[in-house]
């Protein structure tokens, strides 16, 4: 009998619980949202305007807190989080402090197009725009660094802006999003009935443009009358997930293909028609080609300084196609002959239909010469570099963390000569695989970056390269890898020396070396150590290669490999700031004869 | 060359900024802007003024058009439109000026909407250059002070910024 009742009672009380919609306070809110979005990971760290909603995380086990040491690498680890899976990045900070910490992580998201969504406490309404404790206006910082921001003023608004701010990092040109939460709001006496929207409508946004079939078929005319073709495409190309389809689209037409900075891996560097990153520190390949190019098609790439070097001189000769998501991408700098504004995908997939079957196809004849000349300017051996040093050749190290992961890591890395060496000497084959901050150049992303990425690939291979300043700007963030046990590799070319600043110091300021040296730094692997990692110094460039197979052997530990490298080894080919894609500096090594007649 | 670009955006706080702030961050110009809701009391309807070549007014409406604030926009440099400011000038008078005072304000269809002793409070709307020019048949000295809206404007015809 009784247990007849406890039945009953049970299943009143379920029928109860299913009828009534749940009532929720306004943390318990924002943890339900993020878990109806799927969210596995939030970078956070905990403080007063948050407290609310840090106790509804610790009434759940769903959405896994990351604690990091300081709230940039909570934006920069949820931020390589994205650009190694595709899904936003979520990240929770407090307010004041807190907040401001974080901008510089939303910045560098903002100028790379990554899917971000960030929470941020706010102190409560009442006393906003009291200049409160711990109060700042986020909503007006970061609105220039972000693709949109809100502030929520009423509990009832909470569920809508989190649907709204992840549909819009995600769509489109992605981006951060800021979610600005007064104290107040998150009440946990305050509940009210909570459903989540299954899509949300904005009268302003159309985040996908559809593609002008006239502009294609128009574009693949010119495609394929072209004599010196060449394909530059970019970060658009990861984020769009198109990777498939510029392989194809490439192999069908058979040009040569240069890749930038932030697109690198979503062709195969080691296939043929690659012919290497283009722009400042990109190959004499690429950028002669550009310069001698009659037709080229710009896919997802933004026409960056960085690319295109001084603007006047840029492609003289060439029909420049672009296609971009985004139309204020479109003519910014370079003006284009004929636009596609699209999403990048569906573009290539009707492109690869147009050609194949098109009557006209392009001159076998034109197409083989174009290619003599690219392999002509490809065998100077732009990156070539001295082999015999008794120093560690900083290139050679990144060579010898290629062969050792076997071309198969994901690698992060800071901002400096180090970032550039890693872009020329690890061909990436596959999108997603190289993490760094291109477009703002942020110094401290590499280690949080790849805490972010061993947690969303827990079984691959992740390894830091970064310089010895670069990795002082987050090194608290060797806790945070001991806390959550995510095993990555730092590579520490360390030249004991600013090196970018010091290259550009060499060849611009007479070598005056202004502020660009480290006289008093730590003892790496005693601090790893300190950390409770494994540190490596390796001084002899023999040790490179045993040094770091021991450290990949290491699944299971974070390993610090301190490596010293050239003092004074600088980054080649080089076009200098305000010079043309034809007037790139090579480097004059012996034994290397260089023909600049070819030039 | 001038341009009047007229908005509707949501009606929310933080929009106007969103606007000002990116002709700032982006290093364009603004001559004047104006805003105020609309009769759909959700929207906005914003004019600004603003100088430049094509390229930099093409960059101008594709970077206000991201905003999401922003729901509709227009050249109206590119249509047949017409276009209005109001100003209010408060001009010192005496008994010898108070005569032509009024007289040059009617030629030029202002209304006197205010009257002391010693002044007078002229409201006056029409093209920008025509307050222009009203203000340079004054004499320099009698303006106390003045106060002008920007320019508002609207395409002529049945067509218009609407939803």
């Amino acid at each position: 009998m009784i247990s007849q009742c406890k039945q009953l009672l049970n299943k009143i009380s379920r029928i109860a619980y299913e009828e009534v919609r749940v009532e929720l306070s306004g943390g318990e809110i924002v943890v339900q949202c993020l878990k109806d979005e799927g969210v596995e990971f939030i970078f956070g760290y905990p403080g007063g305007a948050v407290l609310h909603l840090y106790d509804a995380i610790f009434h759940q086990d769903d959405v896994k807190h990351i604690l990091v040491r300081h709230e940039q690498a909570a934006t920069h680890a949820a931020d390589a989080y994205a650009r190694a899976t595709g899904k936003p990045g979520v990240v929770l900070v407090t307010s004041g402090p807190g907040a401001t910490n974080a901008v510089t992580g939303i910045a560098t998201a903002y100028l790379d197009s990554i899917p971000m969504v960030v929470i941020s406490g706010q102190v409560p309404t009442a006393v906003i725009g009291s200049d409160a404790f711990q109060e700042v206006d986020m909503v007006g910082i970061t609105r220039p660094c972000v693709k949109h921001n809100f502030l929520v003023k009423d509990v009832k608004d909470i569920a809508e802006t989190m649907k709204k701010a992840f549909y819009v990092a995600t769509t489109g040109r992605p981006g951060p999003v800021v979610v600005d939460i007064p104290k107040d709001i998150t009440d946990p006496y305050i509940k009210i009935p909570y459903s989540y929207p299954d899509a949300v409508v904005m009268r302003s946004y159309e985040p996908n443009p559809q593609a002008d079939p006239k502009s294609i078929q128009q574009a693949v005319d010119v495609l394929l009358a072209a004599k010196r073709p060449v394909i530059y495409s970019g970060g658009g190309v990861v984020l769009g997930n198109a990777s498939q389809e510029l392989r194809k689209f490439t192999q069908l037409l058979g040009f040569p293909i240069t890749q930038t900075l932030m697109g690198l891996g979503a062709y195969p560097a080691t296939d043929k028609q690659s012919i290497g990153m283009l722009g400042m520190h990109g190959t004499y390949e690429s950028n002669l080609a550009m310069h001698e190019s009659d037709v080229i098609i710009a896919i997802g790439v933004r026409f960056d300084d960085r690319v295109t070097g001084k603007l006047s001189e840029f492609c003289p000769n060439a029909t420049i196609i672009h296609i971009d998501i985004d139309p204020a991408s479109i003519s910014k700098t370079v003006k284009v002959d004929i636009a596609i504004v699209g999403d990048v995908q569906p573009v290539l997939t009707d492109m690869i239909a147009l050609i194949k079957a098109h009557k006209q196809k392009n001159s076998a004849a034109d197409l083989k010469s174009w290619w003599v000349r690219i392999e002509q300017w490809r065998s100077v051996n732009c990156l070539e570099f001295d082999r015999t040093s008794p120093e560690i050749k900083p290139q050679a190290v990144v060579e010898e963390v290629y062969r050792v992961t076997k071309g198969d890591a994901y690698i992060t890395s800071d901002v400096g000569q180090h970032q550039m060496y890693a872009a020329q000497f690890y061909p990436f084959d596959k999108p997603r695989r190289w993490i760094n901050s291109g477009g703002l150049g942020t110094m401290g992303f590499g280690l949080p970056a790849a805490i972010g990425v061993k947690l969303a690939h827990p079984d691959a291979e992740v390894a830091c390269i970064t310089g010895e300043a670069s990795i002082q700007m987050c090194i608290q963030e060797l806790a945070t890898a001991a806390q959550y046990n995510t095993p990555i590799k730092i590579i520490n070319l360390n030249n004991r020396y600013m090196g970018m600043v010091r290259q550009w110091q060499e060849f611009n300021y007479e070598s005056r070396y202004s502020q660009s040296y480290m006289d008093t730094l730590p003892d790496f692997v005693k601090l790893a150590e300190a950390y409770g990692h494994v540190g490596i110094r390796v001084e002899r460039p023999e040790d490179v290669k045993p040094a770091l197979e021991k450290a990949f052997a290491m699944k299971d530990r974070t390993v610090f490999l301190d490596i010293m490298t050239d003092r004074t080894e600088n980054v080649y080919p080089m076009i200098e700031t305000g010079k043309g894609h034809q007037e790139m500096t090579l480097r004059v090594a012996p034994g290397t004869p260089i023909d600049r007649e070819l030039a | 060359m001038r341009h009047i670009i007229s908005i509707l955006m949501e009606n929310e706080a933080g929009a106007l900024s969103r606007v000002a702030g990116l002709f700032s961050a982006r290093g364009y110009n603004i001559e004047s802007l104006t805003v105020a809701p609309t009769e759909d009391s959700s929207l906005s309807r914003m004019t600004i003024v603003t100088r430049g070549n094509e390229d930099v007014i093409e960059q101008i409406t594709k970077q206000l058009n991201k905003l999401l604030d922003v729901v509709k926009l227009i050249d109206l440099a590119d249509l047949p439109h017409v276009e209005r400011e109001l100003m209010l000038v408060k001009i010192r008078t005496n008994s010898t000026t108070r005569e032509e005072i009024k007289r040059l304000s009617d030629i030029f269809r202002g209304k006197i909407i205010d009257v002391t002793n010693n002044s007078y409070v002229i409201e006056m709307t029409g093209a920008s250059d025509k307050l222009d020019a009203f203000i340079d048949a004054l004499d320099t000295h009698s303006i106390i002070e003045t106060v002008r809206s920007g320019p508002t404007s609207m395409s002529r015809g049945a067509n218009g910024l609407h939803l």
